[in-house]
C-alpha cells in the first residue's frame, strides 16, 4: 500500500514538469520554420496553394499557435493524443505499434550492458593493475569512443554481408506466418545485432563505474573484517562488497533509461526497427506535433516509472535509505 | 569514354545479354517475391490523390492509370483503350477497357471515371488540380465511354503524357459520401491492379499479393511484392547486398554506394527504366534583392560555376550540363541546344565589373545568403560547391541550413533567401510542373513555383498559348522559343540534367524494359528462382 502510495505521489509531482516539458516542445516547435504541411509538399513534389490551404485546415494548422496548444491540453487531459499527421490515425495507436519494439531493444540492451559491464567491472577491480585490469578497461574506453552507429554498420559488414550469419536488418521476416517460438526465435536473431550495438556503449560505462566502486568498497573497513574472520575471497566480493557497490549502478541505470529511449534513433534507423526513436525523428522532419508530443508524454512516463523502481531497489540494495525516508 | 558513356555500354551489354538468354529459351518463373527497398514512408497510398514517384513506386501495382508509356515512351493504354479529340480541343472521349473489376469484385466503370477526374483529381491530387483546373464535366453516356469537356482546349499529348502520372482512377462506391481526406482507402489501397493490397505495417513493410482476376491475361508473374522502408541509406545497401531487398529505385541508395554497386556483377545500377522522371539541380534568384534584379549578376554567377567539375567529382558523373528547363529525354519538345552559360571565370568577373558590383575590401563585391533545399544528398555538396565557386569571383555565400520543410518555407512562403538550391522535376511534359517555375501569378507559398519576384509579359504569354496550343509541331515551336527567353534572363537557373538511377539484382527479370518502370505495374516482371 505504502508502494502504491509513494507511486501515485510521485506521479502528482512529475506532472507541472510533464507539463512544462509538453508546453516548451510545442512552443519549440511553432519556433521552427515549415509546418507539417510544408513537410507533405516537400514529400508530394510540389502542389498548389488551394491544396495546401485545404491541408491546413483538415491537419487544424489554420487556427492561431495559442489555440492551437489550447485545444492540445484540453484533449490531453481527457488522455486523448490526437491523430499523427504522417500515419492518419490515432497517435496512441501508433505508439502502441511501436513501443515493444523499443522496449524490447531497450531492455534487452540494458540487461546485457548492466550484466556484462558489473562482471567485468568486478573482474577489472580484482585484477587491478594487472593485465585482465588494464586490457578490459582499455577496451571499455574504445567502445565508449565508437560512436553507435559504426558498429552497427561494421556488425552489418562482418556478420550479414561477409559471414552472413544474421540479417542486416528488420525486426522480423516478413510475411512467414510464423507464429509462437518460431517467430520469437526470429526476432530474437534479428535483434542481435542492434541489442549488441547498444549495449556495447553503455557496458562500457558500467565497467568503469563498476571498476571504481568496487575498488572503493575493497579498501572499507568492513571489507578488512569480514576478510579478518576469514571470509574466502569469493564470498566477500559478492556478498559483501558487491551489493555495496551497486548503488552508483543502479543511479546510472534510471538515468541511462532516459538516454536509451531517445538514444536508439541511430541504432532503429541502421537496423531499420521500427521504434520509438526513428518514429520521433520522423516526426520532427515531418512536423508532426501530435505524434512528438505524443512520443514525449510516453516517454517521460516511462521515464518517471523507471526511476521510481530504481528507488525501490535502492530501499532493497541498502535498507538504510528506506529508513531516512 | 567518359563514365556516362561507360555506364551506357554496360547497360547496352547487360541489355543484350539478357535478351540473347531470353534467346535461349530461359522460361519466365511464375511465383516469387520481388522486395523493394524504400526510404521513406508516405501518408497516404492514393496516387488518385497525391502524386509523387513514393505514391507509384507502391500503388502503381496496386492501382491503374487510364494510360501508361510504353517502351518508346508514347502513351498506350491501360483503363483507356482509346481516345478521340473534339476538333476543337475542348472534348476528349476515352474508351474504356471491358471486363475490369476492382479488387473487391466490383466492376469497374465510367463512373470511376467521372467521380475519380472531378472529386479528387480536381479537388486534391497536387499538379492534378492545376491539370483539370479547366475540367467542366465527365460525361458517361455509357459504362464504358468517359468524356471529358473542358472549358478552354486541351491539347491531347498533353493530356494523355499528364495523364500517366496523374491520371489512376479510385473506386468511385468506396469514395463517394465519404470525406476523402480521412478514406481508409488512402491507407490500404483498392485498385484494379495487378497486385492486391494485403498489409501495411508502419515503419516497416508494403505487402501486395497476386491478383488472380488481372484482366491482363496470364499476368502477372510475381506472386508478392514487398516494398520494405529502410531510411539509413548505408543499411540499405547492405539489404541489397544481403538479398533482403532486390531491387531501389528513384536514388534510394547512397551515390557513392550506386557507383560501387555498378561494378558488382550480381547487381545492374543504371538509370534504364526511369527515364520518365527527369530532374535538374536549380539555383533559384531571389530579384527582389538589388544585386540579383540585373541580369548580367545572374549571368555572372552561372558562369562563374564549373557544372562539368561538379557533375564528374561530386555526383559520379551521373548528369550533364543542362540546356534549359526542358531535359533531353522529353523527345516531343527538347530544342536541341546548348548549355547557355559554360563555365568562364573571367567573363565572370567582366560581368559583375560591368553591372557596377567592384571589389571592395577583401575583394569581396557583394555576400549572398543561401538557402538549400535537401531533396537529395547532393544538394548540400553543390551548396558548398557554389559556394567555393562564387568566392572566386568575388561574391561570399553564407550557407543557410534548413531541413527540407524548413528551407520550402522560408524560400516560397518566406521569400527569406537570395539564392536557393534544389531540383527540379520535369514530369513528362513541361505543362505538368515545370512552366509554373518561371510563369508570374503563383501564389505565394507555393513551393516549386515562381516565388522570385520576377516576371516577364513575353515569358508569361508564350507559356499560356503552348499551354493551350492543340498542333503538335506548334507546341514545341512555342516551347522552343520560351526556353530561349528562360535561358536569356535565368529567373532560375538549370544547372545539371539528371536522371534518376535505380539499383537491381540480376534476379529480376522484364526490369526497366520501359521509361516509366519504377512508377510502372510490374505485370510481366519475374525473379530467377
Amino acid at each position: 500500500m505504502t508502494i502504491l502510495l509513494l507511486a501515485l505521489r510521485r506521479l502528482a509531482a512529475s506532472l507541472p514538469t510533464l507539463l512544462m516539458i509538453l508546453v516548451g516542445l510545442f512552443l519549440l516547435l511553432q519556433l521552427a520554420p515549415g509546418d507539417t504541411v510544408d513537410a507533405l509538399m516537400a514529400q508530394m513534389g510540389g502542389g498548389d496553394p488551394a491544396t495546401a490551404e485545404e491541408l491546413r485546415r483538415y491537419y487544424g494548422l489554420d487556427l492561431p499557435a495559442a489555440a492551437q496548444l489550447g485545444r492540445y491540453v484540453l484533449r490531453l487531459a481527457q488522455l486523448d493524443l490526437g491523430m499523427s499527421a504522417i500515419y492518419g490515425k490515432p497517435v496512441a495507436d501508433v505508439i502502441a505499434e511501436r513501443l515493444p519494439v523499443t522496449l524490447l531493444l531497450m531492455g534487452s540492451s540494458l540487461t546485457l550492458a548492466f550484466v556484462g559491464g558489473m562482471s567485468l567491472g568486478v573482474l577489472a577491480a580484482r585484477t587491478v593493475g594487472r593485465w585482465p585490469d588494464t586490457i578490459l578497461s582499455t577496451l571499455g574506453l574504445v567502445f565508449y569512443a565508437t560512436p553507435s552507429f559504426w558498429f552497427g554498420l561494421m556488425g552489418i559488414v562482418v556478420f550479414a554481408i561477409t559471414l552472413g550469419w544474421l540479417p542486416a536488418g528488420g525486426f522480423e521476416e516478413i510475411g512467414t506466418g510464423a507464429g509462437g517460438l518460431e517467430r520469437a526465435l526470429d526476432i530474437a536473431r534479428h535483434l542481435v545485432l542492434p541489442t549488441m550495438t547498444l549495449a556495447l556503449i553503455f557496458l562500457a560505462t558500467y565497467l568503469r563505474v563498476m571498476r571504481t566502486a568496487m575498488l572503493e568498497v575493497l579498501n572499507l573497513d568492513f571489507v578488512r573484517t569480514a576478510r579478518a574472520k576469514g571470509v574466502g575471497e569469493t564470498a566477500v566480493t559478492i556478498r559483501h562488497a558487491l551489493r555495496n557497490a551497486l548503488l552508483p549502478m543502479v543511479t546510472i541505470l534510471g538515468l541511462q533509461a532516459g538516454t536509451m529511449l531517445g538514444g536508439s534513433v541511430v541504432v532503429e534507423s541502421v537496423f531499420a526497427l521500427p521504434g520509438l526513436g526513428r518514429l520521433a525523428y520522423e516526426s520532427v522532419v515531418q512536423r508532426d506535433l501530435n505524434t512528438l508530443l505524443g512520443i514525449v508524454f510516453v516517454s517521460a512516463i516511462l521515464v518517471i516509472a523507471i526511476n521510481f523502481v530504481v528507488d525501490l531497489l535502492y530501499g532493497w540494495l541498502d535498507p538504510r535509505i528506506v529508513a531516512d525516508r | 569514354m567518359n563514365r556516362r558513356d561507360m555506364l551506357a555500354a554496360i547497360g547496352a551489354a547487360a541489355l543484350s545479354a539478357g535478351a540473347a538468354r531470353e534467346a535461349f529459351g530461359q522460361a519466365v518463373r511464375r511465383g516469387g517475391v520481388l522486395t523493394v527497398q524504400l526510404n521513406g514512408e508516405q501518408r497516404v497510398l492514393n496516387p488518385a490523390i497525391r502524386a509523387s514517384t513514393g505514391v507509384y513506386v507502391i500503388t502503381s501495382k496496386i492501382m491503374e492509370s487510364l494510360v501508361d508509356l510504353d517502351a518508346a515512351g508514347k502513351p498506350t493504354p491501360v483503363l483507356a483503350t482509346s481516345w478521340e479529340a473534339a476538333p476543337d480541343g475542348k472534348t476528349i472521349t476515352f474508351k474504356l477497357r471491358e471486363g475490369v473489376t476492382w479488387h473487391d469484385g466490383k466492376p469497374f466503370t465510367s463512373a470511376d471515371v467521372q467521380y475519380t477526374a472531378l472529386e479528387l483529381w480536381k479537388k486534391y491530387l497536387n499538379y492534378g488540380t492545376q491539370l483539370q483546373q479547366n475540367l467542366e464535366a465527365v460525361d458517361t453516356p455509357d459504362p464504358l465511354t468517359a468524356v471529358f469537356r473542358y472549358s478552354r482546349p486541351m491539347p491531347t499529348d498533353l493530356l494523355l503524357r499528364a495523364l500517366c502520372d496523374l491520371g489512376y482512377v479510385a473506386p468511385r462506391h468506396v469514395f463517394e459520401g465519404t470525406n476523402v481526406l480521412e478514406n481508409p482507402a488512402n491507407t490500404a489501397p483498392i485498385g484494379t491492379g495487378p497486385f492486391k493490397f494485403t498489409q501495411y505495417e508502419r515503419g516497416q513493410f508494403v505487402m501486395a499479393d497476386r491478383n488472380p482476376n488481372y484482366w491482363r491475361k496470364d499476368a502477372p508473374y510475381l506472386d508478392r511484392i514487398v516494398w520494405r522502408f529502410i531510411v539509413d541509406k548505408a543499411a540499405a545497401t547492405a539489404a541489397l547486398e544481403t538479398g533482403q531487398v532486390l531491387t531501389s529505385e528513384y536514388n534510394a541508395l547512397a551515390l557513392a554506394d550506386l557507383d560501387r554497386l555498378k561494378s558488382d556483377p550480381r547487381f545492374t545500377v543504371s538509370n534504364r527504366g526511369l527515364e520518365a522522371n527527369a530532374f535538374n539541380n536549380t539555383l533559384e534568384f531571389n530579384t527582389r534583392r538589388k544585386e540579383l534584379s540585373d541580369v548580367r549578376v545572374r549571368q555572372a554567377i552561372a558562369h562563374a560555376i564549373d557544372v562539368p567539375f561538379f557533375i564528374e567529382n561530386f555526383i559520379y558523373g551521373q548528369g550533364k550540363p543542362a540546356t534549359g528547363p526542358i531535359p533531353s529525354s522529353s523527345t516531343a519538345f527538347y530544342p536541341d541546344t546548348k548549355p547557355p552559360y559554360e563555365f568562364d571565370a573571367k567573363r565572370a568577373n567582366a560581368l559583375l565589373d560591368e553591372a557596377g558590383y567592384k571589389r571592395a575590401g577583401g575583394g569581396i563585391r557583394f555576400a549572398l545568403k543561401l538557402v538549400p533545399i535537401q531533396n537529395g544528398e547532393d544538394v548540400p555538396l553543390l551548396a558548398t560547391f557554389i559556394q567555393q565557386s562564387l568566392q572566386t569571383v568575388g561574391i561570399r555565400v553564407e550557407i543557410v541550413n534548413l531541413d527540407t520543410a524548413g528551407a520550402l518555407a522560408t524560400v516560397y512562403r518566406d521569400w527569406n533567401f537570395d539564392i536557393a538550391t534544389g531540383w527540379h522535376q520535369y514530369r513528362g511534359d513541361p505543362a505538368v510542373s515545370t512552366t509554373v517555375w518561371y510563369r508570374s501569378g503563383s501564389p505565394k507559398g507555393a513551393p516549386w513555383t515562381n516565388q522570385y519576384g520576377w516576371q516577364s509579359d513575353a515569358v508569361d504569354k508564350l507559356v499560356d498559348d503552348a499551354a493551350t496550343e492543340l498542333d503538335p509541331a506548334r507546341r514545341k515551336a512555342l516551347y522552343a522559343q520560351w526556353v530561349k527567353a528562360v535561358n536569356d534572363e535565368i529567373p532560375v537557373w538549370m544547372m545539371t540534367e539528371r536522371t534518376f538511377l535505380a539499383a537491381t539484382s540480376k534476379k529480376v527479370r522484364n526490369d526497366h524494359n520501359y521509361p516509366r518502370w519504377g512508377s510502372g505495374d510490374w505485370h510481366d516482371t519475374w525473379v530467377e528462382a
